[in-house]
């Protein structure tokens, strides 16, 4: 069984924490992610443990399913699952118990069976400007950053930053890289970006720092939807390259 | 219906509820009240839900008009405050006629206002709440602050019924010392850290808003790693990024965030963080999970039980 701890996050939240990689086993990490990390690209290495992921996800459901009138929110992190209440209304001790026995029963939290989507990307040019820094950075083609980008499905492992976007990975190291010096004022929404051995989809027109690569024409957050929100931790995401015209008739420019 | 209108908006007021609860694990804030215990006691004078939407006006107010009768109180910050000429008091119930205006003057003290309306501001509810989160522009109005000629649904006043006063938040003069919980990464500061976190006096920069306040005063040491890896930031979380100045996280913080947090404001000391304009003092007290709880039963206490 893994370690995990619970301890509070102020009077209103208890947080339940489950070791890094690199507290449990040094030998865990690679060397490239090591040298990501020591660089200071933005993300510690330990952050892609799927399995310390898929439990923090998992409780986080049972949570919300048993208790979701009287809990407020639970927000999943890369190994912390945090559940805020009203600490008049519900007793702290009371969840601090309940939580303590959820965390150590793998089967009552298995993996959430996240949805798997696909993503449409029109990569490069105007809506990828940074494909070519990327390209240069990884030492190879614009075409083989695509061929990277989209050779694998990513993982979810925190929604965050903004409503809906997704840190998703780990991606091919040779697309990890830290975030650019100056961060953007502007991105457009839509943007496909690379930072820290991750990528992730802006779902709206934010300040940035991550590298724009391409664009998409599907909303990750539009609060019109009947479920506004299209990733959730434990989903898994797989990119698709298109061409421009594809690109335009679906974003309806 | 009767309808408030936005003639002025002030510095920056917007709506808010208790806030928008549920969606933080796929990233949509919290939002709500900078002051939760002044947006209640408003919404207790007039016969309101806790949950109703007011307006929350920061350091310079605005100016309403109303085109029919309606009942309304400030609670929180005080300022000169008129109804149709005459002088509004904190947190006494007074009625607007139809084609009246209702202006706020010079701010005495505190940071912010409250300004609830009886039956509650009517806009619509966004993902279930009426808070409003300029951060990511989600709520009322696109989730922006009101501007001029910006309309809000009211109901018409009804009678009032006749409340015990009750005793509004001590406003801060000049600053505020405020209970913490330590953690939940204390670990990663070294016990020196530690004691100049809870002894020294620190200030509210000009780079502070809704979503947080930057803090000026002697720099926070961490012990090891200056980042971590993503989780919750709980509202009034301090948490230390990599150059040492503390940054207090408040109603309109992201859900989620990469620095350590060195302690947590308690609840009950929230309304009083929310209060500091910036330039004003704050000091962190540490204190218990129980002291904490017997504290805001307290400051609760005084929104129990007053209907008659």
């Amino acid at each position: 069984m893994i370690d995990f701890r619970i301890q509070p996050a102020g009077d209103a939240a208890l947080r339940v924490e489950f070791p890094a990689r690199g507290d449990r086993n040094g030998a865990g990490r690679s060397a490239r992610v090591m040298e990501v990390a020591r660089r200071g690209a933005g993300g510690p290495a330990d952050m892609f443990d799927e399995g310390i992921s898929a439990r923090v996800t998992a409780i986080g459901e049972v949570v919300r399913a048993r208790w979701g009138g009287l809990v407020r929110d639970a927000v999943i992190g890369y190994h912390t699952v945090t559940v805020y209440f009203d600490p008049l209304v519900v007793d702290g001790r009371w969840l601090e118990e309940q939580l303590a026995a959820i965390a150590a029963d793998p089967a009552a939290a298995g993996d959430v069976r996240g949805a798997h989507i696909e993503v449409p990307v029109c990569y490069g040019g105007d809506l990828g400007p940074d494909l070519g820094d990327v390209a240069a950075s990884a030492g190879c083609s614009e075409q083989e950053v695509i061929d990277l980008h989209t050779s694998r499905s990513y993982r979810v492992f925190v929604v965050g930053f903004v409503p809906g976007f997704g840190y998703m990975g780990p991606v091919d190291p040779r697309l990890s890289l830290p975030r650019r010096r100056t961060p953007r004022t502007k991105v457009p929404a839509g943007s496909v970006a690379l930072a820290a051995g991750q990528t992730g989809i802006y779902p709206m027109e934010t300040p940035g720092g991550w590298h724009l690569i391409g664009r998409t024409p599907i909303r990750p957050f539009d609060e019109s939807r009947s479920e506004p929100v299209l990733f959730r931790p434990g989903d898994r995401v797989r990119f698709r390259a298109i061409a421009r015209e594809e690109y335009d008739a679906m974003s309806g420019t | 219906m009767a309808a408030l209108t936005v003639i002025r908006p002030g510095m920056l007021t917007t709506i808010q509820d208790l806030g928008r609860w549920g969606r933080q694990h796929v990233g949509v804030p919290v939002a709500g009240p900078m002051d939760w215990f002044s947006h209640r006691l408003a919404n207790l004078l007039l016969g309101n839900h806790d949950d109703d939407a007011a307006l929350e006006i920061t350091l310079m107010g605005p100016e309403l008009e109303a085109d029919d009768e309606v009942a309304c109180v400030v609670t929180g910050a005080e300022f000169d405050v008129t109804a149709g000429g005459r002088r509004a008091r904190l947190g006494e119930p007074f009625r607007l006629a139809a084609g009246e205006r209702l202006k706020f003057g010079a701010r005495i003290s505190g940071a912010r206002a409250v300004l609830a309306v009886q039956g509650g501001v009517q806009v619509p509810r966004v993902l279930g709440s009426r808070s409003t989160s300029l951060i990511s522009r989600v709520g009322p109005f696109g989730g922006r602050a009101l501007r001029p000629g910006d309309v809000l649904p009211v109901s018409r006043s009804r009678p009032l019924a006749a409340r015990a006063p009750v005793r509004p938040l001590s406003l801060p003069l000049s600053g505020a010392r405020v209970r913490v919980m330590l953690g939940p990464h204390d670990r990663h500061f070294s016990a020196a850290a530690l004691e100049v976190f809870s002894a020294s006096r620190f200030f509210v920069t000009p780079e502070s808003n809704r979503m947080g306040y930057r803090l000026d005063g002697p720099r926070l040491v961490h012990r090891d790693a200056t980042d971590i890896l993503s989780d919750a930031t709980p509202i009034g979380s301090v948490q230390v990024p990599a150059s040492g100045h503390p940054i207090l996280l408040m109603a309109d913080r992201q859900t989620t965030g990469g620095y350590p947090k060195i302690a947590t404001v308690i609840t009950a000391d929230l309304p009083l963080a929310g209060q500091l304009a910036p330039g004003d003092w704050i000091e962190f007290e540490p204190c218990s999970l129980a002291a904490a709880l017997d504290a805001l039963r307290q400051r609760t206490t005084a929104l129990q039980g007053r209907t008659p």
